[in-house]
Order: structure tokens, then C-alpha cells, then sequence
């Protein structure tokens, strides 16, 4: 039983982390329909930041984070404005291969620029774990959940709530009519594009300092975090909240009691599932097609 | 066109004549090492160490009176790439001896390579069993099979009182090689061999595999990977309150590296190594160990490195004892030669054994093991 319950928090700690890649995104794969081969390096991107920042200038820790969320999408509003601005009307096919170039492209430079050793970022949080009878957990993770969370439900909100989020909806659904009610459209393209990479960034940004940062880190975050949006459905945002907690359970359950060795695997299978039997994703609404 | 045509002659003359004259003037040792990917601090202190020994063969002249030429290759931690970097070597280099390829399923995937082209390597780190027992008789190991670590490690299970033992290994066939070796050893010693729990190579989070040894009834932890994931476990392990003891094996753990980032977690954790940087007066070489860690120290490496670097340093002198031996830089010949070196390695003197079946055997020295113990943020010897 403590084993089951230790599983439960391990699932909540890095379902958290999960769904923050999922949102980010979702946005821009669901919603913008760009397929972003570039979402995992904006999460390197982030780590990376936060080395910078903490290591090398000595700034706080907390501090660090909003400059890393900063620059992630500063680095997001670039890569729309320079590539996929020029690229829009383009068929899907020619978007990837682009985006498939600055994914390697800016893997190799950040190789180029700080090697392959991994890196590691200290923390102010103290080494001994918080103990709730047969659990326990790191301070730092359950400030790292705390975060997500928070930046959940700020990304819920500015797209649910918020002009902004309204014309960006309008914009995905019929780019041509939100033009014509006076909405800035490439404004909301670049802004869509920011959002998500600082989404991405911010991942980053938290998970570098519990683990390790290195160039290739955001290959299986990137996986991982198509496989929460096609759990989730393409475009929704509580779908990829879900799809993380889910991606999550199924690593942690298959690991404890199938098999350590398919650990990374579990979450492949369910989408395979899902593709097989809900093709729209386990929460996508009823949608006409044609 | 006439002038094109004579200015891709000149290019191709200027090339063949700088080409020849480089080939010439150095002699080639193809380097085929983890430099990005999960196993990227260790390959790179390998290079570093592999470096230092060009060095220092080249400031006293080099062998056969040329200098002798490391072209590094990185094979990205992964087995395709290291075949397809040591064909490169071989083919583009034309290198006649290599030293790699770190792990054990990046040596075994350039093994087949090796009988095609027929050119020797000097495998400095990789344990896992199959690599000399197979029977290819281009490979020539300093490094020591997973088999002669729990050898070396029965000596001491009984001190240790051990009784029920986990494993938690890197799934790979240095990892699951492990488990199967030290398994085999402990059932002769009556222990009972609890879980057996594996990662994937580039796996950072290990709560899962953690928690379930967490809640099992075994005393001790085997654990074999490389520093990187090391770390993380010996980090991950502290947040889930993990209180079994811990036992590393493999020699890549870098215990400095892992007191600096584990803090209190590490004391009390036991680590099989195949070097001794703390205390080189122990070591069967002295001199040449002492000589190593100052010029490490001094190219301004971090000491933690030194337990995985001096494999380097001893595989390159080793490659280069036998092209010295051979008499010419060609691959059958050094082959043959090194058969009949004696190189006064870090770990023991380097001799090669056959091992293997009868006819195609690989050589493989008989490297030294030892047992360290970390204990109040520092690196304790245990008798084997």
C-alpha cells in the first residue's frame, strides 16, 4: 500500500511538468496546427537559461524563472516571425521540414556552444525531503508542481477569459473572418507561437534543475509531449492537462508493477490506443466534419 | 573548361600531395568515444585522458620516430553511430588501431566492423562478458569483464553480511550483463536476489524503479550506470527516503562527482572502481600514476574525472606500445603485436590473455578492482 501511495505522488509531481509541456504544445499544434519540431528545444532553451542565469551571473533561483519564461518567448516570437511568417499559406508538409531544420539546427548550437557534459543547477531547496508517513517527496518538486499549476491556470484563463485569447480562438477557426472584425491576425500568429515556446521554456526552466541539462534533453520531452496532446485532443487545453496525469500514471504503474524496461513505452501504447479507438483524442468534443 | 579542368588537377595533386606527406609524417589512432548523448561526461574524460598520452608519448619523440595523431570521433552514446564512426576511421582515416567505444552495446555494435576490415581495438572501458567470448580476435580489452568485478567482489560479501540484494541497472548489456554475473556469484553465496529493475540509458527519472526497491525487504542496493544517472538516483533515492545501503559497480561512478552533487546522501554508499586517484601510493604503477594526476590537475580537469580517464591514457599507451612493437603502422602487424606487450598500466600491468573460443580468441588483461567506501563526504579504501 505505502508502495502504491509512493507511486500516487511520484504521478502528481510529474504529471504536473507533463501537462505544462502539453499545453504549450497544444497551442501551437492544436490550435495553430504548426507541427512544432522546435518544442523541445525551447525547453533545452529554458534549462539552459536557468544555468546561465543562476551558475554563471550567481542571480536568485526565483528570480531566474520569469527571465527564463521571458526569453523563451522572445525566442518563440523570433522563430514565428523568421520562419513560419513567410511560411504561412505553405502546405503542412514544407512547415515541418522547416521547423524539423531549426530543431537541429539549434541543437547543434547549443552543443556547439556549451558541449555535451550535462550541467547541473543548485537550489535553494534543502536536500532532506518532506515525509508524510510512508511517502516523501523534495521540496523542490512540489514547488516545481506548484509552478505548473500556476501557469496552468493562468494559460486557462488568458485563453478562455481574456480578449486576447478570444481573438486568437477566432483566428484559428476562421483566420479570414476575425481579419475582417479587426483583429491584428499576425499579431495573434506571433503572440500564439510566444506563448506556447514560453510554455515550453518554462518547463524547462523547472525541470533542468531536477534533473540534469544537457543539448539532446528535449528530444523525449518533445515526444512526450505530442503523445499528451494527442491524448488530450488536438487544441484543448484541460485534454492536455488530463493527457499529462494520465502519460504520468501509466509510466509510474507500468514501471512499479509491469515492467522497469518499459517505462518510456507506456505512454506509446496508450496512444496507440487512442489513435486505434478515439482518433480525436480521449476529450475532444463532437465536431462536423465536411 | 580547359582551366577548370586544370585547376581541379592542381586541387586534386595539391590534395594527394598533402595527404601523402600528413600520412606520412604521423601515425593515425582512431578514437571512438561517447561525446554527446547519456554517456557524454564519461567519453569526454576518456579523451582528456586519452590525450594526455599522445602528449607525453610525442614530447619523448613518438613512436617509430613519428609523432602519433588521435583523430577523435563522437558516437553520440549510441550503437549505430559507433559502427558507423569506426567504419569512417578505418575506411576515410585509414587508422590502423582504434581505442573505444566506452559502453559495452557501443563496443559490440563496432565489433562486426573490426572483422571486416580487419584492424585491431584496444577496448578501455566496456564489462560486459560477451565482448571477449564471442571470438573476435580483434579485440583487446584493459578493461575488466563484469565477471572478474563480482569475482573480485565475493571476497568481501561475507564481511558485508549481505542477505537479500535489489538491482537497479542501466538496460543495456553492460547493465543486464551485471545483474546476471553478480546474481550468478551471490547465489553461490546463498544471498537471495530480490528485484531486478532496469533504465533506460537516458531515463532522468528513476522514482518509479526507486520507490518499489523502497518497499521491498532486501538490505542492499546493487546499482550499475553510468555518473550522470548516478547522480540522479543517489538524488531521487535521498527524496524518497531510500535507507538501503548502496553498492555501485562498473568503475564509471566518479565518487567525487557524486559527493559534490549527492552531498550527505553518498556517505555511507560502497562503489567497485578500477582506479585509485586518492591514493596513489596504493596503485601498481606509483610513478606513472602520480605522473598522470598532476598532468591532469594541471590541464585543469576536474579530479573527480580521473577514474574514468586513466582508461583512456592506458588504452592509447597500449595502442601505441604495440605499434612501437610491430616495427610499422599497419593493422595485422600490430595486431600480432600485441600479443607481446607488457605496458605499465594505471591498474596493473596490461598483458594480454586469450579468451575465447580456440582459434579466434580475444586478448584480455587482468585489471585490478577495488572496493572504496564513502564516508563523511570522503573516499575510504575497503579490502577486497
Amino acid at each position: 500500500m505505502s508502495e502504491f501511495l509512493q507511486h500516487l505522488v511520484n504521478m502528481l509531481v510529474l504529471g504536473g511538468t507533463y501537462a505544462l509541456l502539453g499545453i504549450g504544445l497544444t497551442l501551437i499544434f492544436g490550435i495553430m496546427n504548426v507541427v512544432n519540431f522546435t518544442h523541445g528545444v525551447l525547453y533545452t532553451f529554458g534549462a539552459y537559461i536557468m544555468f546561465i542565469v543562476v551558475q554563471q551571473f550567481g542571480l536568485n533561483f526565483f528570480l531566474a524563472l520569469p527571465v527564463a519564461v521571458l526569453a523563451g518567448w522572445l525566442l518563440g516570437a523570433a522563430i514565428e516571425l523568421t520562419l513560419l511568417r513567410p511560411l504561412r499559406g505553405s502546405d503542412i508538409d514544407t512547415t515541418m521540414l522547416v521547423m524539423i531544420g531549426a530543431w537541429i539546427a539549434m541543437q547543434s548550437g547549443t552543443l556547439w556552444i556549451w558541449g555535451g557534459v550535462a550541467k547541473s543547477v543548485s537550489t535553494p531547496f534543502p536536500d532532506a525531503p518532506l515525509v508524510l508517513g510512508p511517502v516523501s517527496v523534495s521540496w523542490l518538486r512540489l514547488f516545481v508542481l506548484a509552478a505548473a499549476a500556476l501557469l496552468i491556470v493562468v494559460t486557462y484563463l488568458l485563453i478562455n477569459k481574456t480578449s486576447l485569447g478570444r481573438a486568437m480562438r477566432a483566428t484559428f477557426q476562421d483566420h479570414d473572418t476575425a481579419s475582417l472584425m479587426g483583429v491584428n491576425v499576425d499579431m495573434i500568429y506571433t503572440s500564439t507561437f510566444a506563448i506556447g515556446s514560453s510554455l515550453a521554456a518554462a518547463a524547462g526552466a523547472l525541470l533542468g534543475p531536477v534533473y540534469v541539462i544537457f543539448p539532446q534533453m528535449g528530444d523525449l520531452a518533445a515526444v512526450k509531449a505530442f503523445a499528451i496532446v494527442i491524448l488530450g485532443g488536438l487544441g484543448n487545453i484541460t485534454g492536455a492537462v488530463i493527457g499529462g496525469f494520465i502519460l504520468a500514471l501509466a509510466e509510474e504503474l507500468g514501471a512499479g508493477y509491469v515492467s522497469s524496461g518499459y517505462r518510456d513505452a507506456m505512454g506509446f501504447v496508450i496512444i496507440i490506443a487512442v489513435l486505434i479507438f478515439k482518433p480525436t483524442g480521449l476529450f475532444a468534443r463532437a465536431e462536423r466534419v465536411g | 573548361m580547359t582551366r577548370a579542368l586544370g585547376l581541379v588537377g592542381t586541387i586534386a595533386l595539391a590534395t594527394a600531395l598533402f595527404g601523402g606527406t600528413a600520412g606520412a609524417q604521423t601515425i593515425k589512432i582512431g578514437v571512438n568515444e561517447p561525446l554527446t548523448g547519456a554517456f557524454a561526461a564519461s567519453g569526454t574524460y576518456v579523451v582528456n585522458g586519452a590525450k594526455i598520452a599522445a602528449d607525453e608519448i610525442n614530447a619523448k619523440g613518438g613512436v617509430l620516430g613519428k609523432k602519433i595523431e588521435l583523430v577523435i570521433e563522437d558516437n553520440k552514446s549510441n550503437p549505430t553511430e559507433a559502427a558507423a564512426v569506426a567504419e569512417k576511421l578505418i575506411t576515410s582515416d585509414k587508422v590502423p588501431v582504434l581505442m573505444g567505444a566506452w559502453g559495452s552495446s557501443l563496443t559490440l555494435a563496432v565489433m562486426p566492423k573490426l572483422m571486416e576490415y580487419e584492424t585491431p581495438m584496444v577496448v578501455e572501458t566496456s564489462s560486459s562478458g560477451k565482448i571477449t567470448t564471442t571470438g573476435n580476435p580483434f579485440i583487446f580489452r584493459i578493461s575488466p569483464p563484469s565477471a572478474i568485478e563480482a569475482a573480485a567482489f565475493k571476497g568481501i560479501v561475507d564481511k558485508l553480511a549481505l542477505k537479500k540484494v535489489d538491482f537497479l541497472v542501466i538496460n543495456n548489456d553492460w547493465g543486464r550483463g551485471t545483474a546476471e554475473d553478480f546474481s550468478k556469484m551471490m547465489k553461490d553465496k546463498g544471498i537471495t536476489i530480490g528485484l531486478v529493475e532496469t533504465m533506460d540509458q537516458g531515463a532522468q527519472d528513476m522514482s518509479a524503479q526507486l520507490s518499489k526497491i523502497k518497499s521491498s525487504d532486501s538490505e542492499t542496493v546493487i546499482v550499475t550506470t553510468a555518473v550522470d544517472q548516478l547522480t540522479l538516483i543517489f538524488k531521487q533515492a535521498a527524496a524518497l527516503g531510500l535507507k538501503k545501503r548502496i553498492i555501485t559497480t562498473g568503475g564509471s561512478q566518479n565518487p567525487d562527482q557524486i559527493i559534490a552533487q549527492a552531498g550527505a546522501a553518498a556517505n555511507g554508499t560502497m562503489h567497485l572502481t578500477t582506479f585509485l586517484p586518492w591514493f596513489p601510493d596504493k596503485t601498481p604503477n606509483p610513478e606513472a600514476t602520480n605522473y598522470f594526476i598532476t598532468e591532469w590537475k594541471k590541464r585543469g580537469f576536474e579530479f573527480a574525472g580521473c577514474t574514468e580517464s586513466f582508461r583512456g591514457y592506458d588504452g592509447i599507451r597500449t595502442a601505441a606500445a604495440a605499434i612501437e612493437k610491430a616495427g610499422k603502422a599497419e593493422p595485422a602487424a600490430i595486431k600480432a603485436a600485441l600479443w607481446d606487450i607488457n605496458v605499465k598500466g594505471l591498474n596493473g600491468d596490461i598483458v594480454f590473455r586469450k579468451s575465447g573460443p580456440e582459434g579466434k580468441e580475444s586478448g584480455q588483461s587482468q585489471p585490478n578492482v577495488y572496493l572504496i567506501e564513502i564516508n563523511d563526504g570522503k573516499v575510504e579504501m575497503k579490502t577486497l
